[in-house]
């Protein structure tokens, strides 16, 4: 099966005034139809930006460079018009952001402001574009939803303004759903059922999604595959269990020994030294070696992202030790 | 309880915030509008002993109290009803000297290591001011005490004459705990201070805080929503759930042998380090409005093993096993 979307030498830079600050640099990944891939990293890693690339969502003084590659369902997305991405995104590409507060309009009712968006991409009369909400609003759980449609987000709480935010996502049935730090603002239980609601879509539907999170703990029981950022590049890439229980990368190992646990108590945490470089002035080959315990005199040039176990790949001189 | 006198002690401890009718309510009110005063009960009759030495977890959902409880415990916000208890001695009824003395000794941690520093002191005047302005340093030793106060937390005592935009969040928030050690406490009050940190710097503020208490016998009383984090710090963890403690027990038993079902839930939901997929079970529904609290067992809306006793009973606390108490009538019925 032909990936969904398929992403090859992704390079976003921002021009700034002190420089080029490389946010995204080098990335390649494929997603599959019906797979969740979760996207991790710390702040500053760039997995944001790339999100962003993806829905042509990059404002000046950010350009994504020549050379880079977002093929989605066989399309070009970086050589796309204006118009055809606007006709592309909210259809066949679908975000979800963080803070359901900041994505929903807060003086529209929400039957509005989704039926603005289903009359956005289909010629449809407001009565079936209604009836599509409505539907929508079932589909990610909420209950008494023609109440809920009369209603203002801030008359939701977060958990149920978040679940908004999927069903207007989910409206136009996309093949690619982009998630960006979707339950950071959550309570564990309310993120577990919001967890709930988009494994079940995705297996469901078969829309693809991309979870991009700094919690691998989130996306060690969701996603099928892990692709770890540093520094603007991929780290690491596998299947979840591969990543998790064997990982290759240095920056990797230390992310999951940094987890707090029942195991880790009266102990102290397996921490990494330092902290993320400033993306304007990235250090000569691997940006982790200043932190890395094994860093040799190699890791001056960059490594290559490897396929070191079927799968499993790696950017680490050091991947096999 | 017996054995030592704990260092903090609470009893009954019930904070109402009341907002009062306003001016239009008021004309409103002329009119028979029959506008009245809404009030909110954040914390309700909390009991609770905190021992010297201890790493006490507070854990519970946004909108529980628990960080107006922290609030409390710190000398920032006093409660409605109920009495604390500092080394045995009422704090209410405390005067002069043992009140300075309490105030000093109970320091807090703040969430945001944004919001809780001011941009524009230097580093320098952050540390160091409340530690000259209560006498603890002289003026003349005041570089050398906030120098040795930064090595203590981890950060180069040259960055003592930045400002706090020139730090990263992770380094911020070491200067938040300098602040709050510069006083030389003997009870830090952690509010989900790690929450907003990056997991590698988590990591690192984490050790902190254990090296810390190690070193200078600091007894914390450590909120958060993180169940994973508490798990690894704390000696014991209670539970809150709209306002009231509905589960207390030391961190092993509560993580092995949860008794209350919210406890149970909130258990079943973290998110583990395990690399096989799972099928999220979520427990329904939210945390119901503090402004109209359910009768009886505030969870019974949620509990999926609710009866009848429970919507009209609040359960109490009552021990289940030894150092653990949990409210559920579940536990009445053998």
């Amino acid at each position: 099966m032909s990936a969904t979307l398929s992403v090859r030498n992704l390079r976003t830079h921002f021009f700034t005034k002190e420089g080029v600050a490389k946010a995204v640099d080098g990335v390649d990944f494929d997603v599959a139809p019906g797979e969740i891939l979760g996207l991790v990293g710390e702040s500053g890693s760039g997995k944001t930006v790339t999100g962003f690339s993806i829905l042509g969502l990059i404002d000046p003084p950010g350009r994504i460079v020549e050379g880079s590659s977002i093929r989605f369902n066989g399309e070009e997305l970086t050589a796309a018009s204006p118009e055809r991405l606007r006709a592309i995104r909210g259809a066949a590409i679908a975000m979800i952001f963080q803070d359901p507060m900041m994505t929903l309009n807060p003086v529209l009712r929400v039957d509005t402001q989704m039926i603005e968006t289903v009359q956005a991409h289909v010629k449809v009369s407001a009565a079936e574009a209604r009836d599509r909400a409505r539907k929508a609003l079932v589909q990610v759980g909420i209950p008494s939803p023609d109440e809920r449609l009369r209603a203002y987000p801030h008359q939701f709480s977060g958990g149920m303004r978040q679940r908004v935010a999927i069903a207007i996502a989910l409206l136009h049935k996309p093949k690619l759903i982009v998630a960006d730090e979707p339950t950071t603002a959550l309570d564990v239980t309310i993120q577990g059922q919001i967890l709930f609601e988009a494994q079940r879509l995705c297996r469901e539907s078969g829309t693809a999604m991309i979870w991009v999170t700094h919690d691998l703990a989130v996306v060690a029981g969701l996603a099928d595959r892990i692709a770890v950022m540093y520094a603007g590049r991929i780290v690491e890439l596998g299947r979840t269990a591969d990543v998790i229980e064997r990982p290759m990368h240095p920056y990797t190992k230390g992310l999951i020994g940094s987890v707090p646990s029942q195991n880790t108590r009266g102990h102290r945490l397996a921490q990494i030294p330092g902290m993320t470089p400033s993306l304007l002035r990235l250090p000569a080959g691997c940006a982790f070696k200043a932190r890395c315990p094994i860093a040799v005199d190699k890791c001056n040039e960059m490594p290559a992202l490897e396929e070191h176990r079927p799968g499993h790949w790696a950017r680490c001189w050091r991947a096999a030790a | 309880m017996t054995g030592p006198q704990p260092l903090l002690s609470l009893r009954g401890i019930t904070k109402r915030f009341v907002q009062r009718v306003d001016l239009a309510g008021k004309i409103a009110n002329a009119f028979g509008a029959g506008v009245r005063e809404t009030v909110v009960q954040a914390v309700s009759d909390v009991d609770l002993d905190v021992a010297e030495g201890e790493v006490v977890g507070l854990v519970g959902e946004s909108g529980c109290g628990k960080s107006t409880l922290g609030r409390i415990v710190a000398g920032i916000m006093p409660q409605s009803a109920g009495t604390m208890l500092w080394r045995g001695q009422d704090v209410a009824a405390m005067g002069g000297e043992d009140k300075h003395a309490w105030q000093l000794a109970v320091q807090m941690i703040f969430q945001d290591p944004f919001a809780s520093l001011n941009p524009r002191l230097r580093v320098s005047e952050i540390v160091g001011e409340a530690p000259r302005v209560h006498g603890l340093v002289d003026r003349g030793r005041q570089a050398a005490y906030v120098a040795e106060t930064l090595t203590k937390v981890g950060l180069d005592p040259a960055y003592a004459s930045r400002y706090p935009h020139q730090f990263s969040g992770g380094q911020r928030q070491r200067v938040g705990i300098a602040r709050a050690l510069a006083v030389k406490p003997a009870f830090i009050v952690c509010d989900e201070a790690v929450a907003a940190l990056d997991v590698s710097i988590q990591a690192q503020v984490l050790n902190l805080f254990m090296d810390l208490r190690r070193q200078l016998g600091l007894t914390y009383l450590f909120i958060s929503h993180n169940l994973a984090v508490v798990e690894h710090l704390s000696d014991r963890v209670a539970i809150m759930y709209l306002g009231r403690l509905i589960e207390i027990a030391p961190a092993d038993e509560l993580f092995a042998r949860p008794n209350h079902p919210y406890t149970q839930a909130l258990l079943a939901e973290v998110p583990k380090l395990e690399a096989h997929q799972r099928t999220y079970r979520p427990i329904a529904g939210e945390l119901p409005s503090p402004l109209d609290p359910p009768p009886g067992c505030a969870f019974h809306p949620r509990c999926p093993h609710a009866f009848a006793r429970c919507k009209v009973e609040r359960p109490a606390l009552k021990q289940v096993a030894p150092g653990h108490v949990s409210a559920c009538h579940l536990n009445d019925r053998g």
